[in-house]
Order: structure tokens, then sequence, then C-alpha cells
């Protein structure tokens, strides 16, 4: 386990280790995001409420878990990366950055194609929603933070500072904007009790977010590898194993 | 043998108040700031008093939050440029402590400065006179928590050439629940509900502040110097 972790630093083995994953991962997540989109989009019964316009929950919902969690995969490398100094945390943390923020901006974009024959508006400044959008931003802040340090070590330590000081203030955040307004429906999916939404939606809806979990973790993936082929372009152990 | 840790937060204390008292422009500026931001509300949405009544607490909270934000870039900006921020991290006091001392004389500056202002602001947007109070110790308390997410802000981009602009995008979506409890507060006491449990929300955010921002703007601190 810890030799695992330890060879995980290691840019090489790193290298190594993300060619192979992403070979058998890429075919998988493929899979599931064409099964779980058929499934919901053909298969799954209509809403006897909304219809069909219900069905964009299969894209809108997993986004938006996928973003959410990709805050914390971020701020988690930044922690490693502050306290361990390990490099390939930080490229880590490079790669969650612009994919999180993409995620984001995808789940706002269906909340208001969703939001428009539901709620009648395109945008209705409900606490969720202001969530999401302050989310969007405090990616957009660590991408620009990023951005404005010529010293790329440097940089990697500010954004992961920032991060961290994010992780502290969301739950303080989504509190708050949870007391200032609520217009969105509450969470129908619990871990605890009864869910809210039947399983005939419900299995498509879970397919879907693991689909989206594995497209994060693939991309995060292929992120860090073009990162890894731009910075090490000039090593030797780089051009043995492209051959 | 080095000076204790109060002694040492005192002189640090004094250090920066005497030399912003010797720039009272820098104190000012931000005030006339306010000011004709204020003017600009009414101008904008026509001169009803009931209407700016109404969106009175928000507008000054709003343009409270933005005149903090800017004068919290300059916050370790002075320390920077003559060397001072150098010799603060190689002193044998920990170096959260200095830049505690700098945020709260920055704080005693800026912010009590607009919180003291703050009735006239009301006044001139028509607010309630019995919301006043509750505006006044909620910007006292407000501008607290902005300079100390500012400080943080302020320590990551003092190195930077366009940090200005940058430094808004990093602090303002951090600011978000200061604005809403802020806001809220004085929307009670408006409305003649009682306020305390926003001020008390509040009051938490700047304990949790204190202790947290100063360890995140020294680390902050370290790597502008690094980089």
């Amino acid at each position: 386990m810890w030799a695992f972790i330890h060879k995980m630093g290691s840019p090489p083995w790193f290298f190594r280790f993300a060619t192979a994953v992403i070979r058998w991962l890429l075919p998988i997540v493929l899979l599931a995001l064409l099964a779980g989109s058929l499934w919901g989009l053909l298969y799954a019964p209509p809403d006897f409420r909304q219809g069909n316009s219900y069905r964009i929950i299969f894209i809108h919902v997993p986004s938006a878990v996928v973003a959410l969690a990709g805050y914390y995969v971020m701020a988690s490398a930044g922690l490693v990366s502050l306290v361990w100094k390990i490099k390939m945390a930080d490229t880590a943390m490079r790669a969650v950055a612009p994919i999180g923020a993409a995620l984001t901006f995808v789940a706002l974009v269906t909340g208001a194609i969703w939001g428009k024959p539901t709620w009648g508006a395109w945008w209705v400044w409900d606490a969720r929603i202001t969530s999401m959008l302050i989310l969007f931003f405090l990616y957009l802040g660590v991408m620009a933070l990023f951005e404005a340090y010529d010293n790329k070590a440097a940089a990697a330590k500010a954004c992961a500072v920032l991060s961290l000081v994010g992780t502290v203030n969301i739950p303080i955040i989504y509190k708050s904007v949870d007391w200032w307004y609520s217009l969105h429906q509450p969470a129908s999916i619990k871990f605890s009790g009864e869910t809210a939404i039947d399983a005939s939606m419900l299995y498509p809806l879970l397919l879907m977010i693991a689909a989206f979990y594995g497209l994060f973790a693939l991309l995060v993936l292929l992120n860090m590898r073009s990162e890894l082929l731009a910075t090490h372009r000039q090593s030797a152990w780089l051009r043995t194993e492209l051959g | 043998m080095p000076p204790n840790l109060t002694t040492f937060l005192r002189f640090q204390a004094q250090r920066h108040l005497r030399s912003a008292l010797r720039r009272p422009g820098d104190i000012l500026n931000p005030l006339v700031f306010f000011l004709m931001v204020v003017t600009l509300f009414p101008l904008g949405l026509g001169p009803d008093p009931d209407v700016l009544a109404g969106l009175a607490p928000g507008i000054v909270w709003v343009v409270a939050l933005l005149s903090s934000l800017i004068v919290s870039g300059r916050l370790f900006q002075t320390d920077y440029e003559d060397g001072t921020l150098e010799q603060l991290v190689l002193a044998p006091h920990p170096l959260a402590l200095s830049a505690l001392a700098e945020i709260i004389s920055h704080w005693l500056l800026s912010g009590v400065v607009l919180a003291a202002a703050s009735p006239i602001f009301a006044a001139m947007l028509n607010m309630p006179v019995q919301a006043v109070p509750v505006l006044v110790i909620s910007l006292l308390l407000g501008t607290l928590c902005l300079s100390l997410v500012g400080a943080v802000g302020a320590a990551l981009t003092v190195g930077l050439r366009r940090g200005g602009v940058l430094l808004s995008l990093l602090t303002i979506p951090l600011t978000v629940p200061i604005l809403i409890f802020g806001t809220s507060a004085v929307r009670e006491a408006v409305l003649g509900y009682d306020p305390s449990s926003w001020l008390a929300l509040m009051g938490a955010l700047a304990a949790i502040g204190l202790i947290l921002a100063p360890l995140a703007a020294a680390a902050g601190l370290r790597i502008s110097l690094e980089a």
C-alpha cells in the first residue's frame, strides 16, 4: 500500500500507470455513458407531471454531483502537495480545475434548460443554483491564480492554499445560501430512509452518476498525462517510454 | 532576547497604524469611493424614497464589501515592496502573528471607519432609524471578516503585477456568507424583528476567521516571497 502511494509520486511510474488505466477505463466509461443515456432517454418512463422534459436529470444531476466532488479532489490533492511536497499532486490539482469548472458549467446550463419548462424561467435565484454558480467562481479563481504566477511551483502551492481555504468555506457558503432562499426541490436520493424517486428512474440515474465519476477520472488522467508529456518532453525516460 | 508575543503583536500593530496615519489619503479615499458609489444608486434607480429604503440594506452592504475588497489589495503591499516582509519571515516570531497585527490595524483604519460613517449613507438612502445601530454593528463585524478573507487573497497575490482584479476574483466567492448574514441582519431590523441570530452567526465567522485566516495568510506570504 505505502509502496504504491510512494510510486505514485514518480512521474515515469505514474505515466505508465495512467497509460495502462486509460486503456481499460476508456471503453468502460464510453459503454456506461452510452448505456446510461439510452436507458434514461429511451427506456425510463416519462414523469407524470413533467413529461419528457425531466430526462435532462440524467445529465444534470451527475454533472452537479461530480463537479462538487471534484472540488474536494482538487483540495485533497492540494493538501497532499503542501504537506508531502509530491509533484504529481500538483499536476493532479491543476488537471482537476478545468474539468471541475466544465462540469459545473454543464450542470448550470442543463439546469437552466430544465428550469425553462418547469419553473418558467431560464434562471432563478434559488439556493442550490446560486451555490453551483459560486462553486464555478471558486474553480475559476483557482485557474486564474495558477495562470497569474510565472513560477509554476509557487503557483501550485498558492492554488493549494486557495483551494483549502475554499474547502473550509464551501459548507458555510452552502448553509448561508440555503438560509437565504430555497426553491429547488430537496435532494431526492438519500442514503438513509426512503428515496423520493422511483426505481425505474433511479437505476439509470445511478448508472449515469457512476459513468460521470468514471469520465471525471478518465479526463483527469488524460489531462495529467498530457501535462507530463509537455513538462518531460526532454527526458530520456519519456523517449524510451514512447519508443 | 526577542520580545514576547503580545509585545511583538503590539509593536507590529503600532508600526502599521503609525505609518498608515502618515498617509491620511489612504484612509479617506475608500470613504469617498463609498460615498460616490452610494450616490450612483439613486441616479440609476430613481429618487423614490420608498424604493431606496427597501434596497438600502443591500446597497450599503454591497458597496461596503466592494470598498473593503479594494483596500485589502494594499494590505501587505508596502511591507512587500520595502523588504519588511522578508525581515518578518526571518523574525523568531510566527509570521501568522505579524499577519494578524497587519489585519487588525488594517481593519481599524478601514472597516471601523467605514462602519462609523455608515449612518450617513443610511440616512441618504432613507433607511429607517431603528435599523441604523444594527447596520453599524453588522458592518463592524462584517468588515473584520472581509479584512480576514481579503488578507488571504492579498497574501497570495502580493507579488503579482496584475494582482488587483485577480484579488477580487479570488475573494468575492468567499465573501458570500458575510454578505448574506449582514444584509439579513439589517433587513430583519428594518422589519422590526430581532436580528441577533444573524449577528451571532457573523460573530462566529469572525471568530473562525481570526484563528484560520492569519495562518492561511502566512502560508500565502511565504509562497509569494518564494515566487
